[in-house]
């Protein structure tokens, strides 16, 4: 689009010369910049939080507030795990992520496949719930996880925290893995069973591998909702800190370095992570053995 | 073949598998289906002998219910009413996994996340085939297919061509009593799809199973088939080896459905000899050998003739034939014939398809009076 608009304004000053009225010209010139850069305006947008997490674990800070430049530094990541209480915090919402990860992944699997292929009762105050869950306000559902737990006398703690993240991450994966169901072919599953697979075989040899990426994508959302959930764990979490609640602790006495080393390692794992699952996918589709 | 599931109940009357009897058996089925409040009938009663070995064609236009017939075949519905035997074995609800057909679907439905060797070899290990039996026998089908060479690779990287031969292979290798065949050349192009049709006619000599074969492709169906049946609106309309078919079409639905035909309103006369005398359009008379039993003298008919056994001329015919004069109305040089467009008054045409056998000569132009003739024994009478 840009190409055109430039040529346009090039033919109009090349031929119509004098006559092209300057804020016409003006006009053209502006909107090229736009198409040019916004892109990269949009990308730093972005990115810059991110750059400036992971460039600020290397400061040298002279107080206790990382915040002001003073020089280069490895000390934060050779002693990357000093603070005890950082590490079991990080601890802990690793192990509530992987929990959710699996427990939503599993559930939603379940879920998304009922809602894409049959049809039942409750079907659609099904998905209505499901929608709710993922546009309620994060405060509100806290709030009633909070006095759900009291009412019925649970002390909150480890494992509410992890039955709240499920709550809140089964719809995701539910959503995307019926997506997945609705666009499947049905005449695999019959091809299947044509060829002397049972119902149980049929789902675990055709139907669970074509899901998978679906069923993976869910889930990784899931770790990423949960990993980084502050509002409703705050509610439900009891004694248990978790990595998003221990900064909100610190930001009043200063927060140290590490947690700058830890989000950088985290965000190194997850773009890992997605390279590989780039280059995966590129393998299978131009293999040829 | 042998059985291979020992865990339905057996049906009374079934014993071991016999080894006369058809190899497919379907009678009085009926396939309905609830379309909102009313229900549609897509199979309406049908009865099928469908023998071993081979080559049986469901031929029908879309929704005429040939491909739910193959369904309630391979098991993927149950029949309203009706009965389903294969060799002499009452399946009648006995689910698809424990069926010994298997199916070669339109979309091929190979699973992608599987390589060529692993989708083939797929039936067989469900079968609990030993592991180096089913390397061979994998191997020797992907050779039968022409795609040994291809064994490593994901369906996608296929062409349509291949994937529909890795889709037959994975089937046959199965060795199952019968195959299905749900339009599998729907498709390819039309190149590809005539040199499958001689290959599918060759493999299945070769393993000599018995083939289903379901196509709209009338053309497909009469050079591949064994015996066609017709079908429309969920019903056999005819049975019978392809030249029966398109030379003696039984209903007006075969007569039109199969290639071209000329369908002309007659009246019956009389009888002269074996033949009898129609009349037809103006006055013109055709002969017919043959006339349905319900028909007698003086009840209106419709007579069926090929436009290829029409032969046109400007002399008046002699002998024993179908004399109808008329004036061309159009005509088409199509390069290995000409087709002529005759009108024969009545507000009726005939089309005739000439061979240009000794040069492109155009026997009448547009507008010139010509005389039609036709032997006997090349036009039926239908019951109007």
């Amino acid at each position: 689009m840009s190409i055109d608009v430039h040529s346009q304004g090039a033919t109009g000053s090349g031929t119509g010369g004098g006559t092209a009225p300057a804020a016409v010209r003006g006009r053209a010139r502006r909107r090229i910049d736009w198409g040019r850069y916004h892109t990269w305006a949009v990308l730093a947008w972005l990115f810059a939080p991110i750059v400036f997490m992971i460039v600020f674990s290397f400061n040298d800070p002279a107080g206790r507030h990382n915040i002001t430049w003073q020089g280069f530094t490895l000390r934060w990541y050779q002693n990357a795990f000093a603070h005890t209480e950082l590490n079991e915090a990080m601890l802990n919402s690793v192990s509530i992520a992987l929990l959710s990860m699996v427990i939503a992944g599993g559930l939603g699997t379940l879920l998304g496949l009922a809602l894409g292929r049959f049809d039942f009762r409750g079907k659609q105050l099904t998905n209505l719930v499901m929608f709710a869950a993922i546009s309620a306000p994060e405060v509100v559902l806290g709030a009633a996880l909070l006095s759900t737990f009291l009412m019925m006398n649970v002390t909150t703690g480890y494992w509410t925290t992890v039955i709240a993240h499920v709550m809140f991450c089964v719809s995701f994966v539910a959503i995307t893995v019926r997506a997945r169901v609705i666009t499947l072919d049905p005449r695999l599953e019959e091809a299947a069973r044509d060829l002397g697979a049972g119902p149980w075989d049929t789902f675990r040899l055709v139907t669970l591998p074509m899901l998978f990426p679906a069923i993976m994508a869910g889930g990784l959302l899931a770790f990423a909702l949960s990993i980084d959930d502050y509002i409703i764990t705050s509610f439900v979490s009891g004694d248990v800190t978790t990595f998003p609640l221990w900064i909100w602790g610190a930001t009043r006495v200063g927060i140290p370095p590490q947690v700058n080393v830890m989000g950088t390692l985290l965000f190194a794992v997850g773009l890992l992570l997605a390279v590989v699952n780039i280059a995966m996918a590129r393998r299978r589709a131009t293999a040829k053995d | 073949m042998a059985p291979t599931s020992t865990t339905q109940p057996e049906a009374p009357e079934a014993g071991a598998a016999p080894a006369a009897g058809p190899a497919i058996s379907l009678a009085g089925v009926v396939k309905s289906f609830r379309a909102g409040s009313e229900t549609v009938r897509a199979v309406d009663g049908v009865d099928l002998e469908i023998e071993r070995g081979e080559f049986f064609s469901l031929l029908g236009p879309s929704g005429c219910g040939k491909t739910t017939t193959m369904r309630v075949i391979a098991g993927f519905e149950d029949p309203t009413e009706g009965v389903v035997r294969l060799d002499g074995r009452d399946v009648t609800g006995v689910a698809a996994n424990h069926r010994d057909v298997n199916m070669v679907f339109q979309s091929y439905a190979l699973f992608p996340h599987m390589s060529v060797a692993d989708n083939v070899a797929f039936g067989l290990r469900r079968k609990r085939v030993p592991k180096a039996e089913v390397t061979r026998r994998v191997g020797r089908i992907l050779d039968l297919v022409e795609l040994g060479h291809r064994a490593r690779h994901r369906p996608s990287q296929l062409s349509g061509g291949q994937q529909q031969r890795v889709a037959l292979a994975r089937a046959l290798v199965n060795e199952p009593s019968a195959l299905l065949l749900d339009e599998p050349l729907g498709a390819l192009d039309l190149k590809l799809r005539q040199s499958m049709q001689v290959e599918l006619k060759r493999i299945q000599r070769e393993v000599g199973i018995t083939f289903v074969y379901v196509t709209h492709d009338q053309g497909e169906a009469l050079t591949m088939s064994d015996r066609i049946a017709v079908m429309n609106n969920g019903v056999v309309e005819q049975l019978g080896v392809p030249a029966e078919i398109y030379e003696r079409p039984a209903t007006r639905f075969v007569a039109d459905f199969i290639g071209t035909s000329n369908l002309v309103r007659g009246v019956v006369r009389a009888a002269t000899g074996d033949l009898w005398k129609v009349e037809v359009a103006d006055g013109a008379t055709a002969l017919a050998a043959e006339l349905p039993g319900t028909v007698t003298t003086g009840s209106h008919i419709h007579l069926t003739v090929r436009p290829e056994k029409v032969r046109i001329g400007t002399d008046q015919p002699e002998g024993e034939v179908s004399r109808v004069p008329g004036t061309v109305a159009e005509t088409v040089y199509m390069g290995a014939a000409t087709h002529y467009q005759v009108d024969i008054g009545g507000g009726e045409e005939i089309t005739v398809y000439q061979q240009n056998a000794s040069g492109s000569t155009l026997v009448a132009a547009r507008g010139e009076r010509v005389w039609l003739s036709w032997r006997p024994e090349h036009s039926y009478a239908l019951p109007s």
